[in-house]
């Protein structure tokens, strides 16, 4: 199997990276190099285990009751699973957009994007402020929001919940964006101003998006893996993967005979 | 046959039943407010007439004296529940916290399953404890031991009200703030604890009530007196619950009638403490349903 193209700076390398709930396996060894400064896409069936991985990437599945993680996890060149590595010192390089939008529902906007920041001890308004309106900025939600900064998150809409949520997380300026299937509750206008934020947030962060919509990863992903039954089964290229697939399994995926 | 075709074969019997049932159920539901109704309504039938200025603010006056009132004892009850309250809080959140949040350890399970037992013990028994292990080793009656017994009776209340609330907290905010780098004690303060708070507080009012009407612990502990607080925690002190029951099982009339202000006093305080209970419970499923 292809470990990965050439021709890029590795961001994230997983070796033989296993996990699972009890005595359930759900990740199967996943060997896979993440391109720094690119989209790569993860998609695959239902309980593919694409989700389980990236949840290893920012050591966020192990706070699930029972369960387990084996493997490595390269973080420019780092091992996040070495037993001094921090995982509140790794959450903050490695930001995350969930499923559903989950704003803080207790907290303002404004006090929702800088969560990050002010409950990590900064106090100084001035980088609050400049920190608020940059990632509200950078998630194409500050028109929106500029004037009503003071009310609660949970009264936007949806998708400007979840442009929300992409904001706070890129206040406490991560280098690695994980996004677990972030449109998968919009609506297709919500979801089409998401992908074009994505594609524009690639310049300044390395995007891992979690998608089981193929179409989803062809527009927006540079890479994509294609995983199934918690195994890595092809790494390439989107457009290649897509038109000229290696593995039969991909292809029988990409043209619809299961999924 | 005059039925309509429509109607089914044995409509009627199942109608008669239905209505029959409902009746059952209604008239549950008027036995089970009968003995609340008779209560309150003769509280403030007997106790009504007591009501007054002097009444709330004054001390007993000996038999025989008119006047007078029951000053002492709200000042008394007012004292207990406040020190009870100070220290059953920190303990039956605290304790609620590592429940809710730390479910998989051992001595959380444990722990658990001790704070069920604690809320069900009889309070005579934890009045009994408190009058061994303070009054005894302090050789005096006292607020202090008095507060003791009633923070007893609170913290299992607080504890399981506090889990409750916090479980309710959608795990994907507390992962939404530890993916933020937020470290894990930080997440359940400002976020877990924050967005369950309303429960906190109903759950802290509850025990409020529970320990504000509590009679055994005290008889062993705070003892009762007939002045206002001095100043010394560690002398004896006043109280409603206490008040009310020196008096009604005294032979005197006016001590009879004074101890029916008294329960007015206290089950006015009830009343008012569960309304606003009711007030802030019903704003809370309102802020939860905006939330979805």
């Amino acid at each position: 199997m292809e470990s990965g193209p050439q021709g890029y700076s590795t961001k994230f390398e997983t070796i033989g990276l296993k996990a699972g709930f009890g005595g359930h396996m759900v990740l199967d060894g996943i060997d896979l190099r993440i391109p720094q400064n690119r989209i790569t896409a993860v998609m695959g069936p239902s309980g593919c285990g694409k989700t389980t991985f990236i949840r290893c990437l920012n050591r966020l599945h192990e706070l699930t009751p029972g369960a387990t993680v084996e493997g490595v996890a390269l973080l420019d060149g780092e091992n996040i699973y070495d037993k001094n590595a921090d995982p509140v010192a790794i959450r903050r390089r490695i930001g995350m957009v969930f499923q559903k939008p989950n704003p803080f529902p207790t907290m303002s906007i404004y006090h929702n994007v800088v969560a990050g920041l002010s409950l990590n001890g900064v106090r100084d308004k001035k980088i609050l402020d400049h920190a608020a309106e940059h990632s509200l900025r950078g998630a194409y939600l500050w028109d929106e929001v500029k004037d009503k900064l003071a009310n609660s998150g949970a009264s936007l809409s949806g998708g400007q919940q979840q442009r929300l949520c992409i904001a706070r997380a890129l206040a406490v300026e991560p280098e690695v964006l994980l996004m677990d299937e972030p449109c998968s509750a919009l609506d297709p206008t919500a979801t089409a101003k998401i992908e074009e934020l994505v594609t524009n947030l690639k310049k300044d962060y390395t995007i891992i998006i979690v998608t089981h919509n193929m179409q989803q990863a062809s527009r927006v992903a540079d890479y994509t893996a294609f995983f199934y039954l918690g195994k890595l089964i092809e790494f390439d290229e989107t457009a290649r993967l897509f038109e000229n697939p290696k593995e039969e399994l991909t292809e029988r995926y990409i043209t619809g005979k299961f999924g | 046959m005059g039925t309509p075709s429509l109607a089914g074969k044995g409509f009627r019997r199942r109608n008669l039943l239905d209505k029959v049932m409902t009746g059952l159920i209604y008239l549950a539901v008027v036995l089970a407010v009968i003995p609340l109704i008779l209560i309150v309504g003769d509280v403030v039938a007997q106790g009504g007439a007591e009501m007054s200025l002097t009444f709330l603010t004054h001390l007993p006056t000996p038999v025989g004296v008119s006047g007078g009132g029951i000053g002492n004892a709200i000042e008394g009850s007012a004292i207990l529940v406040g020190l009870a309250t100070l220290i059953a809080v920190p303990i039956g959140v605290g304790a609620g916290v590592y429940f809710s949040e730390w479910p998989e350890s051992k001595l959380s399970f444990v722990s658990s399953f001790m704070n069920d037992v604690l809320a069900e013990f009889p309070s005579i028994t934890l009045g009994i404890f408190v009058y061994i292990i303070v009054v005894l080793a302090t050789r005096t009656f006292s607020a202090v031991s008095g507060g003791i017994a009633l923070a007893i009776i609170m913290v299992p209340i607080v504890a399981r009200t506090t889990e409750e609330s916090l479980k309710i907290v959608p795990t994907s905010l507390r992962e939404a703030s530890l993916a933020l780098g937020i470290p894990r004690w930080k997440t359940v303060l400002r976020i877990v604890i924050s967005t369950g708070r309303s429960g906190l507080v109903t759950g802290i009012l509850l025990a409020i009530a529970r320990a504000t009407g509590e009679t055994a612990p005290l008889l062993l502990t705070a003892f009762g007196s007939n002045y206002y607080f001095g100043g010394n925690l560690w002398s004896p002190i006043a109280a409603l619950p206490l008040l009310i029951y020196t008096y009604g099982i005294s032979p005197f009339q006016d001590w009879h009638s004074a101890a029916w202000g008294a329960a007015l006093v206290l089950v006015g305080f009830m009343l008012l403490l569960n309304l606003s209970l009711k007030l802030l419970i019903g704003r809370k499923f309102a802020g939860v349903r905006a939330e979805i």
